[in-house]
């Protein structure tokens, strides 16, 4: 019951974006989480790390319900955004993931242009009015992304034919174009070079002004770098929450502490 | 000794191989596999490689050139008028053949013995009732000369099979003993095993090419002899088909493009939005259950055969399009229209379409669908914005390979739409494809020199471009598809 006092000091802290209460997810028979609660701060960075396997991006594809798409895959326990359980009935999920936007481990550009790519969002969703508009937000998402430069000589050549790391930030750019209030990023920089993952960790810390920002990765540096809040999961559990500094400097459960010094992974 | 006989020898010979390399191999090591730079088996392939192919290889060719070598000794019997004409040449070698085989008959029943017949005289003999009562029938009497020719014909084959079973046994044996003698425990069997696998596969392929190659050029020569006769231009852009076997033939080709082209066209009409509209429902909404009974039984329309197709076009698409549509609308009063087969056929490729489309759409990765859906697209939008753009390659090369098919397709236009070669542009009206055309120009009595009859060739080489030109888009465009994610 330790997890419960620093959940409610978190709350304490900052107003909470998403909660989630008793979260339990199967896969068939097989349970990849359970009975996780935790929120999610508002206008800041969590971090979710822990060792591969362990349920970091099953947890994380609930929050947006991602998870619809498996079939195999239930569901149970509370998640609120804002107050509404966005597993209610009532809520269509498709209008949820436009506010809670998505960064996939591997970049999948769709097969367009890059100005389609990212101006995908903005057209379905119908946000912006005229072409010039579109041109504005399809830029400045890929400003944010630090795409921009390398790309704004060829905005209609396919997105599938940039490298890895660029096609990332192009997702990056293209999840951030539909200004959601709340972005999920499972491991975004893992096919990055430092310097593109460089840009990628200020792009999160300035994305923080506006969203809530969840992020997976399996570098403590990373977490340590761009995070406020940190949560270890190990094997389906949500071990141990708190402020990034916290964790990483006096963690209290020994698991926490053995894998942040690289014991267990 | 027949030839049947000798390959089960020679099979005999390669499993015995197969045992006694292996032991050996074992032998030669000492009883202890490790010692040999393969695993015993491919020893024991290798004896039987050596023992079966080279034998087998040789009575292939033997089985081709020795009836040449017979013909030509037994061809120096026959009147030199008859050897000098190519024709007639051909014609008096076929009878040697046949009453050579006749002879075999009788002597097997009973009714000759071999003393017999070399006492047999043409001019003694009514030979022709003699092979009749065994069941041999001849066109005509049997000359001397192709008497002797026969007799001479039999002896040579009966000596040449004994040489064959002689040489190709030697060869065997041969062979046999001559890898058994290489097996040593640094001999590298395993290597040249997989080298004659890949012998008989790159085979295997040379023989799929080699028989296109036969039949382009069986065409292709055919073709040249129409046009030495008919000109091509007015083949290629005459605008009437209508071929008279007394001569002075127009057989203007456009007519029956036209009518291919109008056909497919609607068959496509068909075929592309239903086909492609399925496998959507298949690949994308439909559940596991669901799919695993639509997709079958969508697949078992694709295994009726087109004639069954066609009574149904001739039956009940046909009198229904006149009667409802056509009639009404007077639009002509015939039951076979180019709508009708066009229906039909569109209907036939529903399950080819959509069985390919399905898999094309398969194929698109989830990783695209879900960062469609992780934006807040709904399920059409993936699908009409992302996942269909990216099958869009595949699905392009689905419809050509569905047009070719279309395009090649005979019965259920004979059934559906006629065979009255016209120019129009009412659906509802009679027409036919080339591909009909070539079977009504070659059945019933053909003579092989009439421009008539030999226009079915450039019929035929003409189809065979265009579907090939189709085909090598579809492969091409598939193929830049497949790049995409690979
Ligand atoms: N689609 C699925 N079907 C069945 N089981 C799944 C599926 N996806 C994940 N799992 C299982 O759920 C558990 C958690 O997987 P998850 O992908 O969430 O781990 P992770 O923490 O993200 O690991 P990594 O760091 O390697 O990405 C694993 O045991 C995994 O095998
Ligand atoms: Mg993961």
């Amino acid at each position: 019951m330790n997890d419960m006092r620093t959940v409610e000091r978190a709350v304490d802290n900052t107003e909470a974006r998403i909660t989630a209460r008793d979260v339990q997810v199967w896969y068939g028979e097989a349970q990849a989480i359970r009975d996780v609660n935790i929120d999610i701060p508002d206008k800041a960075v969590t971090a979710f790390i822990g060792p591969s396997g362990c349920g970091k991006s099953t947890f994380l594809r609930t929050l947006n319900r991602m998870n619809d798409t498996i079939p195999i895959c239930r569901v149970l326990g509370t998640i609120e955004l804002e107050g509404e359980n966005i597993y209610d009935k009532r809520v269509d999920p498709v209008q949820l993931r436009a506010k809670v936007g998505m960064v996939f481990q591997k970049p999948n550009p769709f097969p367009k242009s890059i100005y389609d790519n990212v101006a995908y969002g903005p057209r379905i969703h119908g946000l912006t009015r005229n072409r010039a508009e579109l041109d504005e937000v399809v830029e400045q998402s890929l400003r944010k992304a630090a795409l921009w430069n390398e790309v704004k000589d060829r905005l209609h050549a396919p997105g599938t034919g940039l490298s890895g790391g660029q096609q990332q930030r192009l997702c990056i750019a293209r999840a951030v174009a539909t200004s959601p209030e709340v972005l999920l990023m499972d491991e975004p920089c893992s096919a990055l070079d430092p310097i593109a993952t460089a840009q990628v960790e200020e792009l999160i810390d300035e994305l923080r002004s506006n969203f809530s920002v969840v992020i997976v990765t399996h570098s403590m540096q990373q977490a340590a770098r761009v995070s406020q809040k940190t949560a270890f999961f190990h094997l389906g559990n949500l071990v141990e929450q708190g402020d990034t500094s916290q964790i990483f400097t006096n963690p209290k459960d020994p698991r926490t502490e053995a894998y942040i010094t690289g014991r267990i992974g | 000794m027949t030839v049947l006989l000798l390959l089960t020898i020679l099979a005999v010979l390669a499993a015995a191989g197969y045992v006694l390399g292996r032991r050996r191999a074992l032998a030669v090591a000492g009883g202890d596999p490790k010692q040999l730079h393969s695993l015993p088996g491919f020893y024991g392939w290798h004896t039987a490689i050596l023992a079966f192919v080279p034998g087998f290889l040789v009575l292939l060719l033997w089985l081709v050139i020795q009836p040449l070598v017979i013909e030509r000794g037994v061809a120096a019997h026959l009147p030199e008028s008859v050897q000098a004409d190519p024709a007639a040449r051909q014609l008096a070698l076929a009878d040697v053949r046949r009453v050579a085989s006749g002879l075999d008959v009788a002597l097997s029943q009973g009714a000759l013995t071999e003393g017999a017949i070399a006492a047999l005289d043409a001019s003694a003999t009514d030979l022709r009732a003699k092979l009749g009562e065994v069941g041999v029938a001849l066109g005509a009497a049997v000359s001397p000369e192709v008497l002797a020719a026969a007799k001479d014909y039999r002896e040579a084959t009966a000596r040449a099979a004994t040489l064959r079973a002689v040489v190709i046994i030697a060869l065997a044996l041969g062979g046999l003993a001559w890898a058994l003698k290489r097996i040593a425990p640094d001999f590298w069997a395993r290597n040249r095993v997989e080298k004659v696998v890949l012998w008989l596969l790159m085979l295997a392929s040379l023989i799929a090419i080699l028989t296109t190659i036969g039949i382009i050029w069986s065409m292709l020569s055919e073709s040249i002899n129409f046009f030495r006769q008919y000109p091509i231009g007015d083949f290629f852009f005459g605008l009437t088909w209508s071929p008279k076997f007394g001569g002075g033939s127009e057989l203007g080709f456009i007519p029956l493009f036209w009518g291919t082209i109008y056909i497919t066209v609607i068959a496509l009409l068909v075929a592309v939005p239903l086909g492609l509209f399925a496998a959507i429902y298949l690949a994308e909404y439909a559940s596991k259950r669901t799919r695993s009974w639509i997709k079958p039984m969508i697949e078992v329309i694709a295994g009726i055969p087109t004639v069954v197709y066609g009574l149904f076009a001739l039956i009940t698409v046909g009198p229904f399009l006149r009667d409802v549509f056509a009639q009404p609308f007077g639009l002509g009063s015939s039951g076979s229209s180019v709508m009708t087969a066009g229906v039909v056929i569109g209907i036939l490729n529903i399950p080819f379409i959509s069985s390919l489309s399905d898999d094309i759409i398969n194929a698109v990765p989830q990783s695209l669908r879900d960062g469609s859906f992780g934006i807040g697209a709904t399920r059409s939008e993936t699908i009409r914005q992302v996942v269909l753009p990216a099958a869009l390659p595949g699905i392009a090369g689905a419809i050509l390979m569905g047009a070719s098919r279309a395009i090649g397709e005979t019965m259920i236009v004979v059934m559906g739409a006629g065979a009255a070669a016209k120019l129009s542009l009412n659906p509802f009206e009679a027409m036919t494809t080339m591909t009909v055309k070539i079977v009504g120009q070659l059945t019933g009595d053909t003579d092989f020199h009439s421009p008539e009859t030999l226009v079915a060739f450039a019929l035929g080489m003409t189809l065979f471009v265009i579907t090939l030109c189709l085909n090598v888009l579809a492969v091409w465009i598939v193929r830049k598809y497949r790049e995409q994610y690979e």
